[in-house]
């Protein structure tokens, strides 16, 4: 199966959405690199907006991930709750 | 009386659907065709244009409100970088020269995306593409912008960084980021975005945007580190509309298949060689390394392309011929990049040198095929030449591939010993290739390659001068004239970094930051 990932920058406000992404993608590995996080997973990676949401404390909108975001592969499907990345083959 | 119930806000999928198809409107006194004069002469038929839709709908509001906080964070860091005397906090001047490259090379091509992408978002039909072509267009300057803010704070500091604009049009070997980009520009829109959308955005800026900025934060250099993932999160949204566009075109009409498939072989190939100064400025210019070119080039293309077009294939698509070429290739192609600067090192904008011994050990390391028998011998041999005084500078000037107008330093497929060279008659004409993939590029469009501005041939037929300068005075020398038509310093800018200013500069100034002097 092929392999998605989500490449996020390490800092604040990225390590409660990578704790999110981990507890929710117990298959995803992490990959950490100087400045960044590359989480890799195979077929499918989810990020939860309740998820990061129970972390901070606070509401969060999915499109906030783009600050902190540095690169990523797979389809996107995005609603209000989920961003999900995923390869049909 | 009722209560007053806020009105429930408008969800994301809604919120997309006002804010582009809303936004749209059914032209009543002009004909579609004549609005869209681009929208069908590449022979791309679109049957239904709201079939397209962003993934993420990202809205302008929405647009504006993320880019606005991202702009604050990374103005926050260059102003703290700039504040902190952060050039000098970086692992070795020579780490400085990959900066020179990145602000000759690369930050004029982000201004002609900007262009490219405003051209393609008028010429398309559909509100959806539009919307989205747009915010690609208003990125690429910002990135622009970023770039030159973080690099100027070098500028101030160290050589060959005062004329990136002059010398990208010039230059030799800039000449080749710049003709990629202004063959995607002169395309029509559906080339363009398979071009720089897909092909080179999804398939290859990982390559630039992901590996090499983690190797500047880890030489120590927060300002390219933050605008580079500053711009790559915008990569992110670029390459979904990339991606998109290509699914979206593959839909719509199953004669669209050839076509599309003819531009990722080609963009594919093209963006990899713009790629050759990224290699070597992972695996030679980086004081510190995180990865090698070879394993960057397996982790985003093997693996995350492989991953791509497995998911294409549903469509017909197939991965791009040249990815044999490029397997074959990995193993020798910063060596060989490098060494073709270390031999033209007086003639470029930036300094040059022989790794030490345990940057080749790291070089073994990492390509135990290749490096020990085919490279080190060679960089041993030229640093004891170097060191007997004949260190050596070409002063003759290389055959370019009419296509990527690169120096044909490459070597056949599977043997790194043989240079790789084709040619091609047309209209009486003889044109030269560095490769296979080069020469069907040119094949299929030959009327476009021959216009081709080649700095060699324009070098010999005199172009390449300073106005009013005469060459047939006694004593002329026209490596001179040609980099004072360059703006290159000779004896500051160029030559080796052992002996430079900047070497010189950065030991003193480092010096000075650690003592009360």
């Amino acid at each position: 199966m092929s392999t998605v990932f989500i490449a996020l920058q390490t800092n604040e406000d990225t390590r409660p959405i990578i704790e999110a992404i981990t507890a929710d993608n117990p298959h995803a590995r992490i990959n950490e690199a100087p400045a960044m996080v590359k989480i890799d997973a195979e077929g499918k990676l989810t990020v939860r907006r309740s998820s990061i949401e129970e972390r901070i404390g606070r509401d969060f909108d999915l499109q906030e991930l783009h600050i902190n975001l540095i690169s990523l592969s797979g389809n996107i499907d995005e609603t209000d709750d989920e961003l999900t990345l995923s390869w049909n083959a | 009386m009722d209560m007053q119930v806020a009105k429930k806000k408008l969800g994301l999928k809604e919120k997309y659907q006002v804010m582009t198809r809303g936004l749209d409107w059914e032209p009543s006194y002009q004909k579609k065709e004549d609005i869209y004069p681009y929208a069908s002469y590449e022979g791309i038929k679109i049957h239904d244009w709201d079939k397209w839709e962003d993934p993420f709908r990202l809205t302008m509001d929405a647009y504006w409100k993320y880019q606005a906080e991202k702009e604050r964070k990374l103005y926050a860091i260059i102003d703290a970088y700039a504040q902190n005397n952060g050039h000098l906090s970086v692992t070795d001047a020579r780490y400085i020269n990959t900066v020179k490259l990145f602000l000759t090379g690369v930050s004029p091509l982000e201004y002609m995306a900007h262009r490219g992408f405003a051209h393609a978002g008028r010429a398309f039909p559909g509100a959806g593409p539009r919307v989205a072509c747009l915010m690609q267009s208003l990125d690429e300057i910002r990135h622009a912008q970023t770039q030159i803010h973080a690099l100027s704070n070098y500028n101030k500091h160290y050589n060959g960084l005062h004329d990136f604009r002059h010398m990208h049009d010039r230059v030799w070997y800039l000449s080749v980021p710049k003709s990629f980009f202004d063959d995607a520009v002169t395309a029509g829109p559906f080339e363009f975005l398979v071009s720089i959308g897909f092909s080179f955005e999804y398939v290859l800026t990982n390559l630039l945007f992901v590996p090499f900025v983690s190797g500047a934060a880890y030489n120590g250099d927060m300002g390219t580190m933050t605008f580079g993932f500053s711009a790559q999160s915008d990569e992110a949204r670029h390459m979904t509309l990339g991606l998109e566009v290509i699914k979206f075109i593959l839909e719509q009409d199953p004669d669209n298949l050839p076509i599309v498939q003819r531009w990722i072989d080609k963009w594919t190939w093209r963006g990899y060689r713009v790629l050759t100064l990224v290699a070597m400025m992972m695996d030679y210019m980086l004081p510190k390394r995180t990865m090698s070119w070879k394993e960057a080039w397996e982790v985003y293309f093997e693996e995350n392309g492989g991953a791509l077009f497995k998911d294409l294939a549903r469509y017909g698509i197939k991965m791009p011929k040249c990815a044999e070429t490029i397997a074959l290739e990995k193993d020798h192609l910063s060596h060989q990049a490098w060494a073709t600067f270390y031999n033209y090192g007086a003639a470029a904008a930036f300094h040059t040198w022989v790794p030490e011994k345990e940057e080749m050990d790291w070089l073994s390391a990492k390509y135990p095929e290749s490096f020990d028998k085919y490279y080190r011998p060679r960089l041993e041999y030229w640093r004891e030449q170097a060191a007997k005084g004949n260190r050596f500078y070409n002063k003759t000037l290389p055959m370019l591939c009419q296509t990527c107008q690169i120096p044909m330093l490459f070597t056949e497929p599977g043997d790194p010993t043989k240079i790789c060279y084709r040619e091609v008659d047309y209209k009486g004409s003889k044109y030269h290739f560095c490769s296979d993939h080069c020469k069907e590029i040119f094949e299929h469009e030959p009327e476009k390659y021959v216009q081709s501005w080649l700095p060699v041939h324009q070098i010999y037929q005199g172009n390449c001068f300073p106005e009013g300068t005469d060459p047939t005075v006694e004593g002329f020398d026209p490596l001179a004239a040609v980099l004072q038509y360059y703006h290159l310093e000779f004896g500051r800018d160029n030559l080796d970094f052992e002996g430079s200013e900047d070497q010189k500069n950065f030991d003193a100034w480092r010096g000075q930051a650690t003592k009360n002097v």
